[in-house]
């Protein structure tokens, strides 16, 4: 489904991917977990096609189709989903509004027709119970003082209404009590099938216990340094990453 | 030279208005006189060129006549849902025969009224332009509310506009509304073709004490008129005043909108969107006058502004000394489209009194881009999703519009714009 090779991205002229390579399949998830600023939101964002990043190296291929030629909203209607690590307030644009706009572009481009508003509000009303989310929330401006894991819920239904194909939850699980935990995760687990693909990026193995990944990689220094499967990140949440690092310096120099 | 010229060429004017209020007229004419039309080192118009402007686009110094239109024009100006009283005016006079209105309303042209006291609360030595309508203005209307009347459907003033290669307009209006009086104005003019003219508009309103007054104007004439307006209102006891200012189009305008509040527990409010394109000039000038204690104003101003267009916001609140416990607020806000597109913001706070809330902002910028990748990542497209950013924006003002269907108009042409310009 998805193929990144040797893939190089900066920002302002400072490289920050620095060759990464992977492959995820349909039916597949995958974790990606590392220190701090290793580069885990920068290539959520250089898949969703964020513009301020540059690609200069590499390819990636989305079912087939070159992602990076790709403008955003084209990416999100091929079924790539980015949960945002910080969603964004959008004061006096309704929730409403925007999701229907959003739900019919792409069903638009599938090739659907446009949802009425009767449709849309049951659409709704089932994939708001999945996620537990408050009507009430929804009634406001997009996210505009939401609570963190409000909005983290919000990314989680938003998710589940224009059903991708492709979701990258960027540290969904951050913000989130115990509780929401639990539903957010049974909320993605739901949307999973053998036709999509999801990669985590995570600080904590907490969430793979809900979540439960078929890989977990570790990016260090823009690099995947280290891939395995679930028991790398048990082996992670009891050693931290130091032995990850020394290993690559140890590489580096050889 | 220059004061001299304008001198000049608004003196034909000032010869053929009518001969009615005598006394007005002279004293409108020497403030006039004694000020001439501002120049660019005049502060107040420092950054709106109006005098040049007025010289290179008005070629015949003389008073455009009033002409006939007819019910069907009236009926296409006037936009779907709308429900209430309608006074017709063309070039500013008031035609009788294809207006209706609320019988509790009493409308008189204003020639008919001698012992109106026209100037008394837009007084002519405040601006040029006030003394120069006060001096030549040709017609207008008194419109009154009684005591406890509530006008419940807005009152339409539709003014048609047609000048031959570019003539003055000079409409004059005076509202009194009487206490405990409620009623909703909505000023629209159209332009009959695509011809320039110069208006220059006084609107006075006196409100009663527990009176509740909206004023809401809509500026999308043609796109060579030049225009100015002075809006002003003394606002009494337990009274609130509400002026949304939408403009839309024009070559340039200038508006002056003064609120007294001259009441205890009264609140003044002033909302105004400015959505300008190609070199259309809008300068908004507003003063809000705290003279008692336990007063409130708000005020909220936006623009957006695309292609070489230009808008201005001054904002004055003045908290005198006797203004203790006043709440005062002031927002301006604008987003800059193109590189060649300029804001000038400038909020000027004059506070006398110590026991006050006062609060100020401006913010001057360009569409927030994290907020158009969020939308893009849910598959809207950027044009619609640009469109529903500035649409939201816009919003935040246009929502004080309290009738529904003026609101819908407005927010059906700024959503056409968003949609097709940006
Ligand atoms: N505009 C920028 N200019 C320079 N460096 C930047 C810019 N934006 C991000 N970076 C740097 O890119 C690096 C990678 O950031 P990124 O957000 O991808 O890290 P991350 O792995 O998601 O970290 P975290 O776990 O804290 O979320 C960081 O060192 C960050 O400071
Ligand atoms: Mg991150």
């Amino acid at each position: 489904m998805l193929s990144i090779k040797n893939l190089h991205a900066s920002i302002e002229g400072t490289p920050i991917l620095r060759g990464i390579n992977l492959e995820i399949k349909a039916g597949e998830v995958h974790a990606i977990m590392g220190p701090n600023g290793s580069g885990k939101s920068t290539l959520a964002s250089v898949l969703a096609g964020r513009e301020e990043y540059e690609v200069t190296e590499g390819e990636v291929l989305f079912q087939g189709k070159d992602l990076l030629e790709l403008a955003p909203e084209e990416r999100a209607r091929e079924g790539v989903f980015l949960a945002f690590q910080y969603p964004v307030e959008i004061p006096g644009v309704s929730s409403t509004n925007f999701l229907r706009t959003a739900v019919n572009q792409v069903r638009e481009h599938r090739g659907l027709e446009p949802l009425d508003a009767v449709k849309f509000l049951s659409l709704m009303k089932e994939k708001m119970k999945l996620v537990e989310i408050d009507q009430k929330l929804l009634s406001r401006a997009l996210n505009e003082g939401f609570s963190g894991g409000e909005k983290k819920r919000n990314e989680i239904f938003q998710m589940a209404m224009l059903e991708p194909k492709l979701s990258i939850l960027d540290e969904t699980d951050s913000g989130l009590d115990i509780d929401a935990l639990k539903v957010v995760s049974n909320g993605v687990n739901q949307l999973k099938s053998p036709e999509n693909a999801t990669i985590v990026v995570t600080h904590y193995q907490r969430l793979l216990d809900y979540i439960v990944p078929d890989f977990v990689h570790v990016l260090y220094k823009g690099q995947i340094v280290k891939s395995g499967t679930k028991d790398l990140a048990l082996e992670l949440e009891e050693k931290g990453y130091d032995w990850i690092k020394e290993e690559v310096e140890s590489k580096a120099t050889v | 030279m220059s004061t001299l010229t304008t001198q000049d060429t608004f003196n034909s004017i000032l010869e053929s208005a009518p001969k009615n209020f005598t006394e007005l007229r002279s004293k409108g004419k020497a403030q006039y006189l004694s000020q001439g039309l501002p120049a660019l080192k005049d502060e107040e118009y420092k950054f709106t060129p109006i005098r040049k402007k007025i010289e290179q686009t008005i070629s015949r110094f003389e008073l455009a006549k009033s002409f006939e239109v007819n019910a069907l024009d009236v009926k296409a100006a006037i936009f779907a849902g709308f429900e209430g009283s309608v006074l017709v005016f063309t070039n500013g006079k008031f035609i009788p025969e294809l207006s209706s209105y609320d019988t509790t309303l009493t409308v008189n042209e204003i020639t008919d009224q001698p012992d109106l006291p026209l100037g008394s609360i837009a007084k002519a030595e405040k601006d040029p332009f006030v003394g120069l309508n006060q001096a030549g203005f040709q017609d207008g209307i008194a419109i009154s509310l009684p005591k406890k009347s509530k006008i419940e459907k807005p009152v339409l003033l539709l003014s048609f506009y047609k000048s031959n290669e570019g003539q003055v307009i000079q409409p004059r209006i005076w509202i009194e509304a009487g206490d405990f009086a409620e009623a909703s104005f909505i000023d629209l003019s159209v332009s009959m073709d695509d011809s320039p003219y110069f208006v220059n508009k006084v609107v006075e309103i006196k409100g009663g004490v527990n009176s509740q007054l909206n004023y809401y104007r809509l500026q999308n004439e043609g796109k060579h008129v030049i225009e100015v307006s002075n809006t002003e209102t003394d606002i009494r006891e337990h009274s609130r005043f509400t002026s949304v200012n939408v403009s839309l189009s024009g070559d340039m305008v200038r508006n002056n909108l003064n609120l007294n509040l001259i009441g205890s527990n009264s609140e003044g409010n002033m909302y105004g969107l400015y959505l300008l394109n190609g070199k259309t000039h809008v300068d908004n000038h507003t003063n809000v006058d705290h003279t008692i204690p336990h007063a409130e104003s708000n005020e909220l101003y936006k623009g957006i502004l695309a292609d070489q267009s230009r808008g201005v916001f001054n904002g004055k609140i003045f908290v005198r000394q006797d203004a203790q416990k006043t709440n005062a607020f002031q927002q301006n806000n604008n987003i800059l489209l193109s590189e060649d597109a300029i804001v000038n913001t400038k909020p000027q706070l004059e506070i006398w009194a110590d026991d006050v809330k006062c609060s100020h902002g401006c913010t001057t910028g360009q569409l927030d881009e994290e907020a158009l990748f969020y939308l893009r990542a849910r598959g809207i497209d950027k044009t619609q999703a640009k469109g529903l950013l500035l649409y939201a924006f816009a919003g935040e003002v246009l929502e004080h519009i309290g009738d529904e269907s003026f609101r819908e108009y407005c927010i059906a042409l700024v959503g056409d714009r968003l949609g097709s310009k940006f």
